[in-house]
């Protein structure tokens, strides 16, 4: 999907430029007139005031320690959020608005100031880098924020869900249940049952939660404002405790036929295996850290395709407002559409990555069949294959 | 760079969350909900397997029905048909005996009336040997009644007495 979504955005950024440049040579002619309202109007300006992009969405994307809301600078309206912060002097905890957007410094055990959207620590006025190393940094961000406001989510839906399943014994399901339901049995019948076979039922709950964690959340990262917005499955750090949970409930449950496949494949020949176990073994790590990688980069393009379109409105802004205005019509047409896209993506990296996740599990507890097994290779092969074209 | 750096306060903060959140659900909404889904797909298994069964038992039903039917329309015939032949054969010897009756009678019928035509005959033939007697008689008486008549009767029977 990624490699589709990529080229998908390349052409889409290709057209939208074109359009946008020609859009500009006609406003251009008989309204092109440079005023102060635009520049002021731009979000993210460097030091001399000019529009960057980059910096943007690097924001956009990445964490911060209060959640931005509207404004900009010191007139920035944002939700403070709790700092902690773990140093040699002790435990530091404040709010994020004691920065005043990077504007004063907090005093506390230490003297912290806000950088560039990092906290560093001070000493006589200057940063120090040695002492900003050794901070463990705890904060509730604004990404541990909307993690626990997913997790209230997921807990008031599945809870309400499963006392409605409680109040409705042997009934059609109604309301939230009969739209969760589907999804339920789908997770069960076409991820579970057919990648891990008869044991699947050991495995639903954590395939059931990790699927409606990343869906929940995917879903969440593309509401524009508060509690959404927030990049949270497009952060390495939430995709790479994920594959290592997956990665854990591999080791434990893997058995012995799992390990020989790896270090010693039946039926082929010792020298074979000098080149062949290292592969493997690199293999067992590399599912985990592919499965981290494609969520990743999966929901990060579609939050960086959103934020360029509607970057290109003020960088054409810039040059004109008619320009802007020509360009916001194109690029809220083409966000719409990426919008939807992006719909499908969050229900298909959440599918993805549980059905990846289960044909590991799948692997591991598999029992040997010795006089099959160049067709398990190939089986298994197959569809792990196809999915990494997604 | 940035992007790709795990920042350790979110690290702990996930593996935490997703933990309680994996647990909690774990234990009151994923296995009640799978145990419910799954009683109640047993549930429907069940009731249409019983349906089949019932549909089944019907259709055995039906058909014992049919053959009790069958077999109640078959002896029905039967019945009938003895009670048509007990009918006929009754007629038919009621019909014999009323003849064989008929019979009796028109034949002492006719007895009687052979009788009867007899005795008239008989009595008709005394009759009329009494009224020829009286006839006679009274031709006798009339012939007799003259001497001259009494030999010219005596002449004649003389006459007609030939002497061989």
């Amino acid at each position: 999907m990624s490699y589709i979504t990529s080229l998908l955005s390349k052409k889409t950024r290709v057209i939208a430029l074109f359009i946008a440049i020609f859009s500009l040579s006609v406003f251009k002619s008989f309204a092109y007139e440079p005023t102060e309202d635009t520049t002021k109007k731009a979000e993210a300006h460097t030091e001399s005031g000019k529009f960057d992009a980059g910096k943007l969405i690097t924001e956009h994307i990445g964490d911060s320690y209060g959640w931005h809301m509207w404004g900009e600078g010191h007139n920035a309206v944002a939700i403070p959020l709790p700092v902690i912060l773990y140093s040699d002097k002790g435990l530091d905890i404040f709010m994020s608005s004691g920065f005043h957007h990077g504007a004063e410094d907090v005093v506390a055990k230490n003297t912290y100031r806000l950088e560039e959207n990092h906290i560093k620590v001070v000493e006589n006025g200057v940063v120090n880098e040695e002492a900003t190393e050794k901070l463990t940094d705890l904060s509730i961000t604004k990404n541990v924020m909307s993690l626990l406001v997913s997790a209230f989510l997921l807990l008031w839906i599945f809870l309400s869900v499963a006392k409605s399943y409680k109040n409705r014994v042997g009934m059609a399901p109604k309301g939230l249940q009969s739209f969760i339901e589907p999804l339920i049995i789908f997770v069960r019948d076409d991820v579970a049952k057919t990648s891990i076979g008869p044991k699947y039922e050991k495995f639903m709950p954590y395939l059931l939660t990790v699927f409606f964690f990343i869906f929940v959340n995917n879903l969440m990262g593309l509401i524009p404002i508060f509690p959404g917005g927030a990049n949270l499955t497009g952060n390495i750090a939430i995709c790479a405790v994920l594959a290592c949970f997956t990665l854990i409930i591999i080791f434990a449950n893997s058995n012995a036929h799992y390990w020989r496949h790896i270090f010693a494949m039946p039926g082929v020949p010792a020298w074979v295996l000098i080149i062949l176990t290292p592969i493997e073994l690199l293999g067992v790590v590399l599912r985990p850290f592919v499965l981290m990688i494609r969520l990743f980069a999966n929901i990060t393009a579609g939050h960086i395709i959103a934020l360029a379109f509607f970057s290109l409105i003020f960088i054409f802004g810039e040059m004109s407002t008619g320009a802007g205005l020509g360009v916001a019509v194109l690029s809220v047409a083409f966000t719409v559409f990426m919008g939807f896209m992006e719909l499908l993506v969050a229900f298909l990296q959440a599918y993805v990555f549980t059905l990846l996740s289960a044909m590991y599990f799948g692997a591991a507890i598999e029992e040997g069949h010795h006089a099959h097994d160049e067709h398990h290779a190939h089986d298994h092969a197959q569809p792990e294959a196809q999915i990494d074209l997604v | 760079m940035e992007l790709i750096k795990p920042a350790i306060g979110l690290v702990f903060w996930m593996i935490v969350t997703f933990a309680i959140i994996f647990l909690i659900l774990k234990k009151y909404a994923w296995k009640p909900i799978l145990d419910m889904i799954k009683e109640r797909e047993e549930g429907i298994e069940k009731a249409l397997k019983s349906a089949d069964d019932a549909l089944e038992t019907m259709r055995e039903l039906k058909s014992s029905n049919e053959k009790i039917l069958a077999e109640a329309r078959a002896e029905k015939d039967i019945i009938l048909k003895d009670a048509r032949d007990t009918k006929d054969a009754i007629i038919n010897e009621a019909k014999a005996k009323a003849k064989v009756e008929a019979d009796r009678m028109v034949a002492q019928a006719r007895e009687a009336i052979q009788t009867e035509k007899l005795a008239a005959i008989t009595e008709l033939k005394a009759q009329v040997a009494t009224l020829s007697i009286d006839i006679a008689e009274k031709i006798l008486k009339e012939q007799l009644s003259s001497e001259e008549k009494q030999k010219t009767l005596t002449s004649n029977l003389v006459k007609e007495v030939t002497l061989n």
